[in-house]
């Protein structure tokens, strides 16, 4: 993948230069339209919608609480376990996700309010309100800027200079994966950036370190030490600990892949930094169109993914109640269509392969993976490792000999 | 004796507070309360809900709402109002209504609404809500209620000239509050109308005022209680007495000079009372239901820094509405500038009072640290404005 700007310089097709100035400004209108429309018949059956779902969360998660007071006897573990990951999953994305969004304010309901609502996650809302709602939000796919792409800490972008250390990146990738709560927020506080510019000491970063630690702290001490002890009568203390682990890691997996999925695959577009200078409305919806990609599945899907699964209606209006995102769906493909444009819609399993073989190309100096095969395999292998352990001058000159190995392919394949 | 108490006392609330502690620790993120509210939304310790048991049809456009307040109800004074949350197309509005009955022996209220044309919730509540809607509550509140007669004042031999002499003038739906009181006083059962001892220190006259009969909610328990004798009743009906001139009060009601006015309605009747009361150094309360005029300024824009949301107000309506409108939690109370319970800090910025016109402006450094303090239910923005909330 390249970024859009940077398409052409590489005989690739830029897959918005077929619009004017005009077709933004059109699709632009078609958009706030469509925003319009939901807003002028957002009422009671929304709220009667998200009612239900945090009934159903809540009523769930008690029910897998109690049968886990009796874990120690495995069909107890395993419906207890299955019914506290799944009440997990929805608190964390149907529930807590869109409701930090904003998306139920209009309901001046203090109890489901974006400003009051605390979610079961390592995260303090507050932080990953500011992390995702401002920034990621804002700089979709936008490389440098956007660090939910690889969280800062991958190659998302075959312009990014390929280095030995992305080797790491898919068993680090998959560690973000297992504990993504933890991941998320050591992200949404900077961690990274705060150790690499020595700003542990600054103040805003130590009020905010102390308050991940608190949420933590409860956190864990909620699903690891008092359910726990709550199951000792009848010498459950280690299997719950075990069950709501596993709750834990179901829901991180599930989250992880689902967000994989959200801006990952191929087929999404990332952009230049400079491109977003003086963006315009307009241009700033194209952007998300093709910064997103939706998730093919039934009702049960989209509700187990928080409608990430319409991940582009998402990023088109963040803060419109997540039920309506399927309702709109088709009129923004049937607008993708009518402008020529790429609706990138999969099923979950293509999607997680995509996003995943995405990582491993990526981990792999560019155009290593498309030219290896069986029968050249310990060839490149040995380059792989010569480009490893060899300084930068080394990297480049190989670097160069695959490309121009790959175009030479790609040519007499055409 | 009282050491023994606090003994056992102690190691009690200690065991409570703990259990408490422990049961958050389960629950965090979310409170017990969350969980509990799925099973028992009416339980001590609870929010405040009331859940509507029945209702009355009153008059073509009002009727009476019986509900049962949840367990922390703790009673109310007649006279007084409650303040009802209700999800009016899954938007939570709350508005003051007054409480009808006395205390009922069954633990019930009552509000009677009328539906305001083009209202938004008083529609709602009239022609909308089932037996079995939940609603939100909060505690009975107000100062419109009788004054207790001090002793001496009632009983023994010359009763009859010690009675407390009231006026009630009532417009429309102002008469809510006064028959809640006049019910309490004298109730109506299958043999009549009781006529309690507590009940024989007062002499009412109720003056109400409606555009038509069959308009004017409670007029039948009105005539009912003054056929039993126990009050006097002028109504007046626009349409078939012409609108009320207060200056026909002496010939209307001829002891006026000994009575104290409790008046309650819209706020022209009273301003119109309260003009004619000053001029003659009469005693008058009231209890008014909605805010009269409405000054239109410029508008600006409103931020408010800490949930860090910016709202474009124009000038012609409440800060409160239009922050609401824009998903801000507000606090708010009667929303009509009595009540200050929408008073919000405002650190720079100038507002304008609805009523009067007035301006208020915060400038950072010249106005006190904290900001002034503004009733967001009255002013409108008069520029931009920064509000600490
Ligand atoms: C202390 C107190 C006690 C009250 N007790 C009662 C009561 O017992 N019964 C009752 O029906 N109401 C009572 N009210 C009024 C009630 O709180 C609401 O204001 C009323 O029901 C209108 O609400 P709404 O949402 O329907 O109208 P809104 O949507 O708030 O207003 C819509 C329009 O109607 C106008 N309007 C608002 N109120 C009135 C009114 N009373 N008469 C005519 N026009 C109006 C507004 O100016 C506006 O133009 C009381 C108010 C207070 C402050
Ligand atoms: S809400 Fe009562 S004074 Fe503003």
């Amino acid at each position: 993948m390249t970024t859009i700007q940077k398409k052409p310089g590489i005989g690739q097709t830029n897959p918005i230069a077929h619009l004017t100035a005009e077709d933004l400004e059109l699709i632009a209108k078609e958009l706030d339209d469509i925003r319009q429309s939901v807003i002028d018949t957002r009422g009671e059956r929304d709220a009667r919608y998200i009612r239900r779902v945090i009934r159903t969360q809540r009523s769930i998660e008690l029910g897998s609480r109690v049968v886990l007071l009796a874990s120690l006897f495995p069909p107890a573990w395993v419906v207890g376990t299955a019914g506290l990951s799944i009440a997990k999953i929805l608190e964390n994305m149907e529930i807590g996700h869109n409701i930090l969004h904003g998306q139920w304010d209009w309901m001046r309901d203090p109890k489901i309010h974006s400003t009051t609502w605390e979610w079961d996650s390592a995260t303090p809302a507050a932080q990953w309100k500011h992390a995702h709602n401002e920034l990621h939000h804002n700089f979709t796919n936008v490389i440098g800027k956007d660090n939910d792409l690889g969280y800062g800490i991958m190659r998302v972008d075959e312009d990014q200079a390929w280095h030995p250390m992305h080797l790491g990146q898919v068993g680090l990738n998959f560690l973000n994966a297992l504990f993504f709560e933890y991941g998320i927020a050591a992200y949404d506080l900077e961690f990274r950036g705060a150790i690499a510019r020595g700003k542990l000491k600054d103040p805003k970063f130590r009020r905010e370190f102390k308050a991940v630690r608190a949420k933590i702290r409860r956190q864990v001490t909620k699903d690891y030490v008092v359910h726990p002890a709550l199951s000792v009568l009848t010498g459950s203390f280690l299997s719950t600990m075990a069950a709501n682990f596993t709750a834990n890691t179901v829901r991180n997996l599930w989250s992880h892949s689902v967000i994989m999925c959200g801006h990952f695959p191929e087929g999404v577009q990332t952009f230049e930094k400079r491109s977003i200078d003086g963006e315009t409305k307009p241009e700033w919806y194209v952007r998300q169109m093709l910064g997103s990609a939706n998730i093919s599945g039934s009702k049960l899907m989209h509700i187990m993914t928080g409608n990430l699964s319409h991940q582009i209606e998402h990023h088109l209006f963040p803060d419109l109640p997540s039920n309506r995102y399927g309702e709109i769906a088709p009129k923004v493909q049937d607008l993708f269509a009518r402008y020529g444009l790429d609706y990138c819609a999969r099923p979950l399993p293509q999607q997680v392969y995509s996003a995943w073989h995405k990582v491993v190309r990526l981990s792999l100096p560019n155009g290593w993976l498309d030219q290896t095969n069986a029968r050249n395999l310990p060839a490149q292998l040995k380059r792989l490792y010569q480009m490893s352990t060899g300084g930068p001058k080394v990297r480049r000159a190989l670097q160069a000999r695959i490309s121009q190995e790959q175009r030479r392919s790609l040519v007499e394949a055409a | 004796m009282l050491e023994c108490m606090s003994s056992t006392l102690a190691p009690a609330a200690r065991w409570r507070s703990r259990a408490l502690k422990l049961a958050e620790a389960a629950t965090t993120p979310l409170v017990p309360a969350d969980f509990l509210d799925l099973f028992a939304p009416m339980r001590p310790g609870a929010e405040l809900r009331g859940r509507v048991e029945s209702i009355h049809p009153e008059t073509p456009d009002a009727a009476t709402l019986v509900i049962r307040p949840g367990a922390d109800w703790s009673g109310h004074v007649p006279g007084q109002y409650v303040r009802v949350g209700v999800d009016v197309d899954g938007v939570r509005c709350w508005r003051a209504y007054s409480l009808t009955h006395g205390p009922r022996a069954d633990g019930r209220i009552s509000i009677t609404v009328k539906a305001v044309p083009d209202g938004q919730v008083s529609p709602f509540l009239v022609r909308h809500t089932r037996p079995g809607t939940l609603l939100h509550l909060e505690q009975a509140a107000g100062e419109f209620v009788l004054p207790v007669p001090g002793p001496g004042e009632s009983g023994g031999p010359d009763e009859h000239d010690r009675r407390m002499k009231l006026l009630f003038v009532t417009a429309g739906s102002g008469i809510t509050p006064v028959i809640g009181m006049l019910r309490n006083l004298y109730p109506s059962t299958d043999t009549g109308v009781l006529h309690l001892p507590r009940s024989a220190a007062y002499d009412i006259v109720v003056l109400h005022v409606a555009p038509s009969a069959p308009d004017s909610i409670f007029a039948a328990d009105l005539r009912g209680l003054e056929s039993a004798g126990v009050i006097r009743l002028v109504a007046r009906y626009d349409d078939e007495h012409g609108v009320l001139d207060l200056a026909d009060l002496d010939a209307l009601v001829p002891d006026l000079a000994e009575r104290t006015t409790f008046a309650c309605g819209p706020g022209g009747l009273l301003d119109a009372v309260a003009a004619h009361h000053e001029g003659r150094g009469l005693p008058l309360f009231t209890e008014q239901f909605r805010v009269t005029a409405l000054v239109a300024g410029e508008g600006g824009t409103v931020s408010f820094d800490r949930a860090g949301v910016t709202v474009d107000c124009d000038g012609g309506r409440p800060i409160l509405e239009q922050a609401e409108d824009a998903g801000v939690l507000m606090p708010s109370g009667c929303r009509m500038g009595i009540c200050y319970q929408c008073v919000l800090p405002m650190r720079e910025g100038v507002v304008r009072d609805l009523r009067t016109g007035e301006l208020t402006t915060a400038v950072p450094g010249e106005t006190a640290v904290g900001g002034v303090r503004i009733q967001t239910c009255i002013n409108a923005a008069a520029g931009p404005c920064h509000l600490d909330h």
